[in-house]
């Protein structure tokens, strides 16, 4: 798995790509943070466009994110996140911590 | 019942071998023609106990994780996960959702969720420092049935 990392105005987006699992988790978590300590975002965007598999250990990373961003008063978006993802997401309540959109073109939520 | 098909795999349990368990899997339940979302679940399932064992079972040290998958008639498919790790004292407790031992990490609490949820069936054995044993079930409906 691999983040690409950019920094706008007061958004801060992570493109997320691959498989998301404990094994990845880890390195993924510290990149993130490392910008989004220095940026203090009002939003952080986590883009799941490009992710083909997660396991609860996405869970893990969404909800760390989270208490990050709430940490300093920002707020977290979780886009482009398939059926699938959806499902493991929606098990730990995380459509109701976050903001949900879908950027895809033909996608609804 | 006689599987129509049946595989082994002994991995160590390093976390790089997540990603292979779970692929080995799906290959072999392909010819089953599971649907994206099928195939998800199982995939999903398999990396939570996988990972179970490498973060919790052989926390300290580098085991053994047995994987065994039989394919049923009726496209049903059994998959077996066992280590020879530290065991679960209380299974009941660290089944509940959120509940985990883990303080260094980010770990959820929500394997055993993930696998009850997205599996049919769920059966977990354990002795403490002997091991655990996890049998996942499900059937797949598309043509393979």
């Amino acid at each position: 798995m691999d983040v690409i990392l950019t920094a706008e105005g007061e958004l801060v987006t992570a493109a997320l790509s691959g498989e998301i699992d404990h094994h990845g988790a880890g390195e993924i978590r510290q990149r993130i943070d490392e910008l989004v300590q220095r940026a203090e975002p009002k939003e952080l965007i986590l883009d799941f466009r490009d992710v083909t598999f997660m396991d609860s250990s996405g869970i893990g990373l969404v909800m760390g994110r989270y208490r990050l961003v709430q940490s300093f008063g920002g707020t977290l978006c979780l886009r482009n996140v398939s059926a699938p993802l959806k499902k493991v997401m929606k098990l730990a309540g995380l459509d109701r911590i976050a903001r949900m959109e879908d950027t895809r073109p033909g996608q609804k939520l | 019942m006689k599987p129509v098909n049946e595989m082994k795999l002994v991995i160590p349990s390093r976390s790089s071998n997540e990603s292979f368990a779970r692929a080995a899997v799906a290959a072999f339940i392909a010819p089953l023609d599971p649907t994206i979302g099928e195939l998800a679940d199982i995939k999903t399932a398999v990396s939570e106990a996988v990972t179970n064992c490498i973060v919790h079972a052989y926390r300290d040290d580098l085991g053994k994780i047995y994987i065994q998958a039989k394919i049923l008639e009726q496209g049903r498919v059994v998959i077996r996960i066992r280590d020879t790790g530290c065991g679960i004292a209380d299974v009941k407790k660290a089944m509940e959702p959120l509940y985990t031992t883990c303080t260094t990490g980010e770990r959820a609490g929500l394997g055993f969720a993930v696998m009850q949820s997205f599996m049919d069936k769920l059966r977990v054995t354990s002795h403490p420092d002997r091991g655990t044993t996890v049998t996942m079930e499900k059937r797949i409906l598309s043509k393979g049935a």
